[in-house]
This record gives C-alpha cells, structure tokens and sequence, in this order.
C-alpha cells in the first residue's frame, strides 16, 4: 500500500467520523450548555472519559462491545449483516470516539458564550427552536464550533491506541498512518516512517493553527 | 383589559415580586427605583421567565397559569420586547434583523416598509448592526419588535444610555409610533418625563409592589423632566 493511499484513507476515514460526530455532538453540546436535565453529569463524565482514559483501554472497552459478542457489535450484525471490529468500520469507531470530546467540550462553550437574551429576543419574535438554534445559536457560536470541529479531526487523524486494539493494523484495510508508522519502524522501513511522520505532522500542524485560530480570533471578540 | 396579573409572585434575591392588577390600557409607564422588579415584571409578561404562582392573561387569554398549569412559550404569545441591552441580531444586518420577526408574523411587504418608514430606518437597512450608533440601534430594535406585530410591545428603558441628540431622535420615533401604531404599550422609564410625555397611565413599582397609578400628571406633579417637552 503506497504513502498516499494510507493518508487519503487516514484523512477520508477521520472526515468521516467527523461527519457522523457532528449532528450528536451538536446536540449533546447545546444539551450541556442551554438544558438542565437528570443524569446530565453522567453523560459529561462519559464524554470527557476518552481524553484521560488511556487509548488503549477505551480500545478494549471498545472491543468489548463492537465484537461480534458485544452489543454493539451483535446488533450491527444483525442489522447489516456485517462486523466492525477489524474493519474500517472500527477506524472510524475507535476515531469517533476518541475525537468526539474535542468537538462536544468546544461546541459547548461556544453555545455558552451566546447571550441567552438573543435567543429569547427571537423566540418572543416569533421564532421555534429550530430557527432559533440554526439563524441564532449556531452562526454565532460558529467560530468555536468550527475550530473544535477542526481538531477534533486532527485527534482522530492521530489516533492509535485505541484503533490498533479494534481495527487491528491491516495493510491496505485498516492501517492508517499512526498504523503504518508504528509497522515501518517495527520492519526497519524508517525512511517510509519518517515520510509518514513528515506529513502527520503537516496534517497536524496545519489543523491545530487553524482550529485554534477560529477559536482565537472568537475570544478577541469584543 | 390588556395584561391581567393575578396574584403573580416570583421571589427575586432582595425581595418578593408581587403583583396583582391590569396594565396597559394604551400606554402604560412602569416608574420606580431601580431594582423594584420592573424588568423583572416586563420578563415574566413576556415569557423570558417564569413566576413562582400566580396568573397572566394577555387580552383574556391565558399565558400563565400556575394552578391550571398554563404556560404559553414566549413565542406564542404575541409580545414585543424591546429590552434594555442591545439585542439585536449581530451577526445580521439591519435588514436581516428587521426581517427576522417580521418573517414569522406573514407580514406584507407594504408593512415592513411603513414601519421602515415610520422609524426612518431605509439609509440603514444594509448596514451591519455592528456599524449602528446608540439610537439607531434603539430605533432597529423598535422596528424589529413591531415587525412581528405584536398584540403588547415592552419597552424597557429605550432612552437609557443615549445622548442628548440620540435621545431626542428615539423620542421622536416613540411619538411617531404611538400616533399610528395601535398596540397597547408596557413602558419603563428611567424618568418621569418619559412618562409624562408618553403614556396615558403611570405605575409607581417598589420593593415588587405596585404602590401607585393614576394619570402621569397627578402622580408626578412638580417633578417633570425639564429636558423632555410635554
């Protein structure tokens, strides 16, 4: 498998998981931010759990219930009539759920950061949840959404604790570009490791700036 | 009668808010202290907050009803709040704040041009809100709330904060809208003037109370603002 296919499969699947975090991550976040509700410490706990959890553990636990014994797992297959674990199913789960923190904890401020005022002034305006959420709430919280939108992908471009446990590392299958390095160096191919390092890094570089740029330049907001 | 309290209560940090009586008949100014309750009172009105008990009915229906476990969301109950702090929309300009209530009533393009009008608002309408000054805002913010053609608008406090020119601008708007818009109008004033120059009736608010009503005149004889003229 040549460097280029295993980052486009690195940057497809982490877009990916990107895509399907977005609508719950929306939600759960502006849950946090703008309801009180029972249970709601719980929830917070078991999001943030994957940023201090060791990878590798979340990757068991995440084995655990992907497996085909697992419930997850079993009903996936029952559902789909296919696995996850050891698929790029399980690349974009054990992404997924590493990287989800990074766009709920951010989504979240951003949400707190607008004036509940605005969002009552356009309610008594006539406007339903919906509106008041899309025209209000979200494109003035953009700029934190988007920034922790952005390095939530970088997280899940990175991750390897947990993907390695779930997806196992098959060349041309699953093995994403923190699989790939940790293979070339194990088979000596330190040049191929150092290319795949060079452009993690430019990935991440470029990920971070402009993810901590949006959320920046919202800060100096006046 | 337009606002009908019923015995509403909402305890507040310094004191109880209690008020039982009917507002607005045309113009009614809301006066007091600071801190009596008036913004307070204009939110559980509007359905921006909730009372402890009680009842509120906005043109004999009811909007909140602790017993009969009545509450009429804010967006259905038909109420224009212009409040004290710049609310306008800042992401939006002028246009798209003054379209965003005027949207959901099914207003006619004829009434969002007579209220531009009205408030002198068409230079502005492609300006960011950003790029307003102090009473333009105040006026954008007006407009905004009639759009949605409201059955009650609530004004808290719009000449607070001004200048001199800005607030004889707002003045003006405010006299124009109340010569040809027919809603009933809740006022807060910052002073008796704007009371005696606008409103038919005036509530003293104190300590969450209503302690006095009458006509403006009677209730603040001698203490009219020199700087407004009657």
């Amino acid at each position: 498998m040549t460097s280029a296919s295993i980052i486009a499969f690195t940057v497809g699947m982490a877009a990916l998981s990107l895509g399907l975090s977005l609508p719950f991550g929306l939600a759960l976040a502006w849950l946090l931010a703008r309801r009180r509700w029972p249970g709601k410490t719980v929830v917070e706990t078991l999001v943030t759990l994957p940023l201090v959890l060791p990878p590798v553990a979340t990757g068991m636990i995440l084995l655990r219930l992907a497996g085909r014994r697992g419930a997850l797992g079993s009903l996936f297959h029952r559902l789909f009539g296919s696995d996850i674990v050891f698929t790029w199913r399980a690349v974009v789960l054990a992404m997924t759920v590493m990287a989800f923190p990074f766009l709920v904890r951010h989504a979240r401020v951003a949400f707190e950061e607008v004036n509940p005022r605005l969002e009552q002034v356009a309610r008594s305006l006539g406007a339903n949840e919906a509106r008041v959420f899309f025209t209000i709430t979200l494109p003035l919280a953009a700029r934190g959404v988007v920034g922790g939108g952005i390095l939530a992908f970088a997280r899940a471009v990175g991750e390897f604790g947990a993907t390695i446990l779930v997806a196992g590392n098959i060349p041309g299958k699953t093995a994403t570009i923190s699989l790939a390095i940790y293979s070339d160096l194990q088979l000596g191919r330190d040049a191929e490791a150092a290319r795949l390092v060079g452009v993690a890094a430019v990935i991440a570089f470029l990920a971070v700036w402009v993810g901590e740029s949006f959320l920046s330049r919202r800060r100096a907001r006046p | 009668m337009t606002v009908a309290l019923s015995r509403v209560r909402l305890a507040l940090p310094a004191f109880t808010l209690e008020v039982d009586g009917e507002l607005a008949r045309g113009w009614t100014g809301l006066v007091g202290p600071s801190g009596a309750g008036k913004t307070s009172l204009l939110e559980l009105i509007a359905g921006f907050r909730r009372p402890d008990a009680g009842s509120i009915a906005i043109h004999g229906v009811p909007v909140f009803d602790s017993e009969e476990r009545v509450d009429v969301s804010a967006r259905s109950r038909g109420v224009g709040y212009v409040t004290q702090d710049d609310t306008l929309f800042p992401h939006l300009p002028v246009r798209g704040n003054l379209a965003y209530g005027h949207h959901a009533s099914k207003g006619s393009p004829a009434d969002f041009d007579r209220i531009v009008s009205l408030l002198s608002l068409a230079p502005l309408l492609g300006r960011p809100v950003t790029a307003l000054s102090g009473g333009e805002k105040r006026r954008v913010a007006l407009a905004r709330a009639l759009l949605s053609r409201p059955r009650l608008l609530l004004l808290d406090e719009p000449l607070t904060g001004l200048d001199p020119a800005s607030r004889d601008q707002v003045i003006a708007s405010l006299r124009s809208i109340r010569a040809t818009v027919p809603t009933p109008t809740i006022y807060v004033a910052h002073n008796p003037g704007e009371v005696l120059a606008l409103c038919d009736e005036a509530i003293e608010l104190e300590g969450g109370r209503m302690i006095r009503r009458g006509v403006p005149r009677a209730i603040f004889e001698g203490d009219r603002d020199p700087r407004l003229p009657g």
